[in-house]
């Protein structure tokens, strides 16, 4: 008899075991840990006569509360096996699989667009002044930088860590041509007038930094980059007679062009953005339905069976660079005449890696999850300003990427191709982060 | 005239040379094996020969015109195709796309090539919208030939196509490689697997660190007691 309650408390032991192993007690687990954190940090502070009181408020605080919830539900879905899961979003994926192949008639898209458009073009003019500019300063032009980096990691596959340094070189050109540099251009512009230059300039840099670099590959390919993008701050931090050093440049004046003038207000700024945006999502769709995108996806698959298969990976993937950064020193141009005073200090590396995670939170490869992605990732930080104390604001920003690297590592809407790929790195087959080279495949 | 031409070809990889001078030739219509051990510098020549890597001395002709100095792409275009060590199908794109892949530089139409392809694979075209990487190995060593296939070329570099495969299958893909010559393909086929190899090709050469020690017709080469000690793994003298 005693035996048999030795096995039968061993079984249960290593069913509790493996219960503990299971994807999503795992994934639970983490969050549970997260939150816990957050609650900590983000509570009161402890004093030094009674070093536990600051973690007993927190822990106990009403901060903390959702955050209990929010992991008991999800503690108990994991229980139940995703049974209850699969019971609660059976109503979901019947509709899902029942409106699959269902074309949308013309008219029904045609008036969700022009809500959208409505959405798009009259919303903002209802907004305060400060909402305003964070929709220029913080969204519209992260969006713009995440468009275009999205062709460099997205669709050619290439991890680039130094794409803050096109957009810095875009910013000084732009300095340079309105005349606010120690070093005097030939002639003076109008900033609008210099995005053909700026545009020029930075193409030049991805081209001159794309072709030595670009034979490398993966973590080697980030190193480089990220080596770059410092060595531009640094040198516009020390070249005190070409780019005025930590000073930087101000006064750059506001748009003008064809009668019309740009101001302080944002708004304006808003619409040059969203035309901006649209051409450049018009121009980067077709390029990633084109022959130019069937060669970047073959490139991020395999490298050398794209060249056995006649693709110029070089030129390809040197296009890429060049695309992505353009699109940034664009952004640059933007920047200088909106905000009219730069520094080395606005283009730090951490600048390179938040656009890269908007990327990656909106869905690598998917223009429209990466527009959503910079915008979410844009908005939250002011959202969150009138709700947490300001310390405490990246903790949450922090913890929503946790999140959402844990239940949703695709991004927001993510690609076909992307799902794809961490569906089949998850059967191992090929890398997930779809940089790397395969495990595998030889050499 | 031969229609590939190797004279005295070396390649060097920093300060090692892989090949240390080697001439061979491979005229139209025919298969010609090049057997070899590990590190003999099979890969390297079939590399070199399709442009991803550049000889440090010695002449390449197609069709006696020298193409060491093309690029990947361009070799492609002109007419030789390449099967890469280790099948390299892309993973993540389906059976179809992967033959599109394949096509890449042609103009125009290539749905007879396709039709083709899947004449001699008939397992691809019920596998049209599975993704590369899903196949069975076999079926990716299908796949890389039928994508290389794709491009038309005149000559096929096929390197190891038998490289961890069941025998059946190496057997079935040796008779497929037999047919798309004879459908007017020139071959070259590199291989460690020589039994089969021989038995396919009219000719061979033997590589050893980086030189041809042996130029022979097959039939020479199957009963040559050396390449049987070395590639068929028989003991010489023991009976």
């Amino acid at each position: 008899m005693t035996t048999v309650d030795a096995v039968q408390r061993g079984s249960t032991w290593s069913g509790v075991q493996r219960w503990a192993r299971r994807d999503e007690v795992r994934r639970a687990a983490c969050l549970v840990a997260l939150m816990v954190t957050i609650a900590v940090i983000t509570g009161p502070d402890g004093s030094q006569n009674s070093p536990y009181s600051g973690l007993r408020g927190s822990l106990l605080s009403r901060h903390a509360i959702p955050f209990y919830v929010l992991a008991v539900i999800l503690a108990a879905t994991s229980l139940a096996g995703g049974r209850w899961t699969t019971a609660a979003t059976a109503p979901v994926r019947a509709l899902r699989q029942r409106t699959t192949g269902i074309v949308i008639p013309k008219p029904v898209k045609l008036v969700a667009l022009a809500l959208l458009a409505v959405l798009v073009l009259y919303y903002p003019t209802t907004l305060a002044p400060f909402w305003q500019t964070v929709l220029v300063d913080q969204m519209g032009i992260y969006v713009l930088l995440a468009v275009g980096l999205n062709v460099v990691v997205g669709f050619a596959g290439l991890l680039d860590l130094g794409y803050i340094a096109f957009f810095a070189i875009g910013a000084y050109t732009t300095a340079y041509f309105t005349d606010k540099l120690p070093v005097h251009p030939p002639f003076t512009l109008n900033p609008f007038f210099v995005f053909p230059i700026a545009v020029g300039a930075a193409l030049l840099a991805g081209v001159i930094l794309g072709g030595p670099t670009l034979r490398l590959r993966g973590d080697y390919l980030a190193i480089v980059t990220l080596g770059f993008g410092e060595i531009v701050r640094i040198t516009a931090v020390n070249s005190d007679a070409i780019t005025n050093g930590p000073q930087g440049a101000f006064g750059i004046p506001h748009f003008s062009a064809f009668g019309y003038h740009w101001t302080l207000d944002s708004l304006p700024y808003y619409y040059l953005l969203l035309v901006v945006v649209a051409l450049v999502v018009f121009f980067f769709r077709r390029l990633d339905d084109s022959r130019v995108g069937r060669a970047w996806a073959a490139i991020r698959e395999d490298e050398v069976a794209a060249a056995a298969t006649g693709i110029p990976t070089l030129k390809f993937k040197l296009m890429a660079f060049a695309i992505g950064a353009s699109t940034s020193g664009f952004a640059g141009v933007i920047y200088a005449s909106k905000v009219g005073f730069i520094n080395p200090d606005n283009f730090p590396l951490l600048l390179s890696i938040l656009v890269l995670t908007m990327v990656i939170f909106g869905g690598m490869g998917s223009i429209y999850g990466v527009i959503l992605g910079a915008a979410v990732l844009g908005w939250l930080p002011n959202y969150l300003r009138d709700y947490v104390p300001a310390q405490d604001r990246f903790i949450y920003f922090g913890a929503l990427l946790i999140v959402m690297m844990i239940f949703r590592p695709q991004g927001l809407l993510p690609s076909r191709r992307r799902s794809r790929e961490l569906r089949l790195s998850e059967l191992g087959i090929g890398g997930a982060d779809g940089t790397g080279p395969i495990p595998g495949s030889t050499q | 005239m031969a229609m590939l031409e190797l004279e005295d070809l070396h390649v060097k990889y920093g300060a090692v040379e892989a090949l240390k001078g080697i001439t061979l030739e491979v005229n139209e219509g025919e298969i010609v094996t090049l057997l070899g051990a590990n590190g003999a510098g099979k890969t390297t020549t079939l590399r070199t020969i399709s442009g991803l890597l550049r000889p440090s001395a010695g002449r390449l002709l197609f069709e006696g015109k020298p193409i060491h100095e093309l690029p990947a792409h361009e070799v492609l275009g002109i007419g030789i195709g390449h099967v890469p060590e280790g099948r390299r199908v892309f993973p993540r794109m389906s059976v179809l796309e992967n033959l599109e892949m394949g096509a890449y530089q042609r103009k125009g139409g290539n749905k007879e090539v396709m039709e083709r392809v899947f004449d001699l694979f008939p397992v691809l075209s019920e596998r049209k919208t599975q993704d590369g990487g899903t196949l069975s190995g076999g079926e990716q060593q299908m796949l890389a030939i039928g994508r290389a296939l794709m491009s038309r070329p005149r000559l096929l570099l096929l390197d190891e196509p038998s490289m961890g495969l069941a025998p059946l299958i190496v057997a079935k893909i040796f008779e497929i490689i037999a047919e798309i010559n004879q459908d007017g393909t020139t071959v070259l086929l590199v291989e460690q697997n020589a039994a089969q190899a021989l038995k396919l090709a009219g000719r061979g050469y033997v590589l050893e660190t980086g030189s041809i020690v042996m130029s022979e017709d097959a039939a020479t080469l199957l009963s040559d007691d050396r390449v049987r000690a070395a590639y068929l793994g028989e003991e010489i003298g023991a009976a």
